[in-house]
């Protein structure tokens, strides 16, 4: 199938377009033209999906045109299975949120979907590029429509939310930039899988390090590690609900994926020589973010801070298979096994991504549906509420276990992944990473569920309804989605480890 | 000596013959017609568009006219289309504004025209003698634009400030150039650097005289294009001029100043000179868009906000003038940078003149809600701000993409981190009026109507300021083009 990822990452935009040209006061059709357009590349990126040739790997659904010749700028789009899960996460995503704020959004319905039909493009536009020009437009074009979902229809601290979003991330893509022209002007090429077989700055490592700081700050921010994390709690928070899933659920994977997709395969001297400190910062973003995400009752800020730790291990994972374990010659006997440790990390790190893309994005649902009632978030007001709303209750817990890592849910299959990768060449820091587990089980179990579901019903709460038809529709493919790859994750996981297999046989 | 060639001389000079005819025309047709003056506005709009035909024939030659003061090849006429599209934009923008504010409009677009010869010849001029003359030609027309409307105030009082600033920065360049002369015993570019190369030159072992003729020289170009620190009349300018002569000064005269700063710079001072300039421009071109970004938070009025803003973007473009050199993108750089410039920063101002047709107010607060009242307004001003900022997909991207290549090129790389920096702190102001736009509540709920000659400046600018950012080949080619300087040393 021709234009297969031009249509997955265009369709939106031109959907956008037509918003434009609908009269006011026909909302329902806005509504349902957003809708129906964003099922198409769900659907597309299913097809995707199901006929990715995974036996024989690498890039596959090509689309290649000369765009700029002058600067040697091309369209380039292809997928493997690294970005694929992502595509279709992305897709998923955006259906359900639209689908969520056809219910929840009131005012401006028209520039609302416009809005988040062309943040689509965006998202889905830098997992579909393999030029640094293309990836890096519509990493910028996904800022954008960012800035006024938080701006216009987010909390009270919106304002603030939004501009501090936009500059942080801004700060980290330019410097990115910079990088870009430097392996432009070094190379003589903006393609990004040509520039990982070139190896730019080989014989200069200072510069070769200049270059990788600077990806490296543009991810960092958007993934948040820590100390870049500090816009993610006001913009979580202050984002409407969509907002919060599409920035937890996607947006934080563009800055992962580009530790997949460009640090590690075109940096990997620079990678292996930073990997440690890397590690270090990802385990510091794993504790700190489960403790200060402990040490809320703000629902919302609460899962907003369990991102900046689950993330955390998604960078260690990375940092895991770029380290070298001490003394360890490629005709050591342990070779393939550590080369088999790193494979299944990096898996792990990928599978995380998806992972918590499904389990954050449905648990800001469930904050989004609980406020819809409540209008609060302060769990200490909660209370009892598992007798009254029963089939919140099951879908949340479904969703905290999961997000904690119970074994037979989603979570736990990436992150012992993850951990069981890490511990061979990286092995004091993961040991200390796993306490991130713990609290992250502290948290969910004491903050959450028991304050929220157990104890003694409070008065307020007696007359709370329970979920209506539509948010059970809205959580369903994700809890189904959490079930199944906990229990099974085979298919996913094929797709992912293939990838990366070839992705560690290139370094 | 040898004989002009009078035909193919008049040919060469066929875009300043045809504005100065049509400059004369518009003045003789406003007393014909009668006080108004609006039907010469057609008028002045068909000139520029002859002289942009005008000046696009000749493209390809390539040599010096009338004794090597004026240099007729591609980098020239580029500047002049930059000029004769200004002007016409700025002229779409007028036709409206002026009509409240003056009743003298044929004699404002006279002197428009008169302002765009001034541009092409500055754009042109190969000889100390001529850059003079047309930099002062071209403040000359500028003063008396800015304190065109004689009752109102602020505008006469911008016009003195920029009078008398120019002045004291004549003076100045004037010094330079004689103290330039007396060390070369040239006054055309090509014989300055000829004579400077020169074993037996008289300032051989002397070079650090060159340094004094080098700063006051270049002062009259900062004016122009208002670098820090030579920037203070711009922004009690651009509030008390007419808007749309604000929007006039923040492109045409800067563009034309940058053409002339690299013919000298690439035409006098080629080669071993080249780390005394390089040094000295690297230096303002960090203070000159820090401290526009810095000051341009801080206002209140969207005029001044623009007038610093503009001061910063100068400072970018600077970053590509520093890069200059053989097989550097510096140049085109430069080029593309203006020729984004052009587009987005005119696109701005004509929002700002429609969004004050009605409102009577410049001031940024009462952009609250403006999406509300003026949607298409509102939305092109996001796309402004987004190319001001180089964000994709926008001509000012393209345009930060060539200049901080060009720095990375060339091995700057402090000034490339000192230029994106700058740009994310510029993010904080230019959506600081988006914000008032999509985020605040409207004053009031009355639509705002845009006059149809002001839909049509919006149109072109924001069209062109799109496609330069989703299909730059064209641009750059142009650029590529445009960036040969009419005869450099051997």
């Amino acid at each position: 199938m021709p234009y297969l990822l031009s249509a997955i990452t265009l369709l939106p935009l031109l959907g956008s377009l037509v918003i434009l040209f609908i009269p006011r006061g026909q909302e329902r059709w806005v509504k349902i033209w957003s809708i129906a357009i964003s099922l198409i590349p769900l659907a597309l990126s299913a097809y995707l999906w199901f006929s990715y040739d995974f036996r024989a790997g690498g890039i596959q659904f090509e689309e290649v045109y000369n765009w700029i010749p002058a600067i040697n700028v091309r369209y380039r789009m292809g997928v493997d299975g690294l970005s694929i899960p992502l595509i279709g996460l992305t897709a998923l995503l955006s259906t359900i949120s639209l689908y969520y704020s056809a219910f929840t959004i009131k005012e401006r319905i028209k520039e609302y979907y416009f809005l988040f039909l062309l943040l689509e493009t965006g998202l889905m536009g830098v997992f579909t590029s393999l030029d640094f020009f293309l990836f890096y437009i519509f990493w910028e074009v996904g800022l954008v429509p960012m800035y006024f979902i938080i701006g216009v229809w987010g909390g009270p601290r919106r304002e603030y939310a939004a501009i501090k979003f936009f500059m942080y991330t801004l700060a980290g893509s330019v410097f990115m930039l910079l990088s870009i022209l430097a392996i432009f002007f070094a190379e003589g090429t903006f393609d990004i899988l040509q520039a990982a077989e070139l190896r730019p700055f080989t014989d200069n490592f200072f510069i070769q390090s200049l270059a990788f700081w600077g990806f490296f700050l543009a991810f960092a921010i958007k993934v948040p590690m820590w100390p870049f994390h500090t816009w993610l709690p006001d913009a979580h928070v202050e984002a409407p609900t969509a907002g919060s899933v599409i920035l937890a659920g996607i947006l934080l994977k563009l800055g992962g994926y580009g530790f997949f997709r460009i640090l590690l395969p075109i940096f990997p001297q620079a990678f292996n020589a930073f990997a440690l400190v890397i590690a270090i910062l990802a385990l510091i973003s794993i504790v700190y973010g489960a403790l200060v995400s402990m040490a809320q009752w703000d629902f919302k800020k609460l899962i907003a801070y369990s991102s900046v730790n689950h993330m955390g291990y998604v960078i260690l994972g990375v940092a895991a298979a770029a380290a070298t374990p001490i003394g360890l010659a490629a005709t050591n006997p342990d070779f393939q096994a550590v080369f088999d440790s790193k494979a299944i990390a990096l898996s792990g790190a990928v599978l995380e991504m998806f992972n918590h893309g499904v389990i954050t994005g449905g648990l800001f649902l469930l904050v989004g549906i609980i406020y819809e009632r409540a209008h609060t978030r302060e769990l200490r007001e909660f209370g009892g509420l598992g007798s009254r709303v029963p089939v919140y209750y099951a879908v949340l817990t479904t969703a905290a276990l999961a997000s904690l890592g119970l074994p037979g849910l989603a979570g736990f299959v990436s992150e012992f992944l993850i951990f069981r990768g890490a511990l061979v060449t990286l092995t004091p820091l993961a040991v200390i990473a796993i306490s991130g587990i713990i609290i992250t089980a502290a948290m969910f179990l004491w903050k959450v569920i028991q304050l929220m579901f157990l104890g003694p019903l409070k008065e307020k709460w007696v007359g709370l309804p329970d979920m209506t038809r539509w948010e059970i529709i809205t959580m369903a493919p994700l809890v189904f989605l959490m079930v199944l790859f906990g229990l099974y994750p085979a298919p996913i996981l094929d797709l992912i480890n293939g990838a990366m297999v070839n992705l560690l046989g290139s370094l | 000596m040898p004989p002009i060639n009078w035909p193919e001389v008049l040919n060469l000079l066929s875009p300043e013959l045809i504005l100065t005819t049509f400059a004369v025309l518009v003045l003789g047709l406003d007393l014909i017609w009668g006080r108004g003056g609006d039907r010469t506005a057609y008028v002045a709009l068909l000139g520029l568009g002859v002289a942009i035909i005008a000046s696009l024939r000749l493209l390809g030659a390539n040599q010096e006219i009338l004794f090597g003061m004026v240099a007729v090849d591609s980098f020239a006429i580029f500047f002049k289309v930059i000029a004769a599209l200004t002007t016409a934009l700025v002229i779409l923008s007028s036709m409206e504004f002026m009509k409240r504010k003056t009743p003298y409009r044929g004699e404002f677009y006279g002197l428009l025209l008169l302002g765009t010869v001034a541009m092409n010849l500055l754009a042109a001029a190969s000889d100390l003698i001529m850059i003079f003359l047309a930099l002062e030609f071209v403040s000359q027309t500028s003063y008396v634009l800015t304190g065109f409307l004689r009752k109102d105030y602020a505008s006469s009082e911008g016009g003195i400030k920029y009078l008398l600033y120019g002045a004291l920065t004549t003076a100045l360049t004037l010094y330079g150039l004689s103290l330039l002369y007396g060390a070369t015993g040239a006054t055309n570019l090509r014989e300055i650097a000829l004579s400077l190369a020169s074993p037996d030159s008289p300032i051989a072992g002397e070079r650090w005289l060159l340094l004094p003729a080098l700063v006051f020289a270049l002062t009259g170009f900062a004016f122009k294009i208002s670098l820090v620190p030579f920037h203070q009349w711009t922004p009690d300018a651009y509030e008390g001029a007419p808007t749309p002569i604000a929007a006039f000064l923040s492109v045409g005269p800067k563009a034309m100043g940058f053409a002339v700063l690299i013919r000298f710079l690439i035409t006098a001072l080629p080669g071993t000179f080249q780390p005394d300039w390089v040094a000295l421009l690297s230096a303002i071109s960090i203070v000159t868009m820090t401290f526009g970004n810095l000051v341009a938070i801080q206002q209140e009025n969207i005029k001044r906000m623009l007038a610093y803003s503009s001061i910063s973007q100068v400072g970018y473009i600077l970053l590509g003038v520093v890069a200059l050199g053989s097989g550097s993108i510096g140049e085109q750089g430069v080029l593309i940078y203006i020729l984004a410039y052009l587009f987005t920063n005119l696109g701005a101002f004509i929002a700002v003149v429609a969004f004050s047709h009605v409102t009577a107010s410049d001031n940024i607060r009462d952009y609250a809600g403006l999406i509300r009242r003026a949607p298409i307004l509102a939305f092109s001003l996001v796309v402004f701000f987004m190319s001001l900022a180089g964000i994709p997909p926008t001509g000012g991207f393209l345009g930060k993409l060539f200049v901080f290549g060009a720095a990375i090129q060339q091995g700057f790389y402090f000034l490339a981190i000192v230029g994106v920096v700058n740009s994310v702190i510029s993010l904080y102001y230019y959506f600081g009026i988006v914000r008032q736009m999509f985020f605040l509540p409207a004053k009031s709920s009355e639509s705002l109507p845009i006059p149809r000659s002001l839909v049509l400046g919006l149109a072109i600018t924001l069209v062109m300021t799109l496609i330069m950012g989703l299909y730059p080949q064209p641009f750059i080619d142009l650029a590529v083009s445009s960036a040969q300087i009419t005869p450099t040393l051997p």
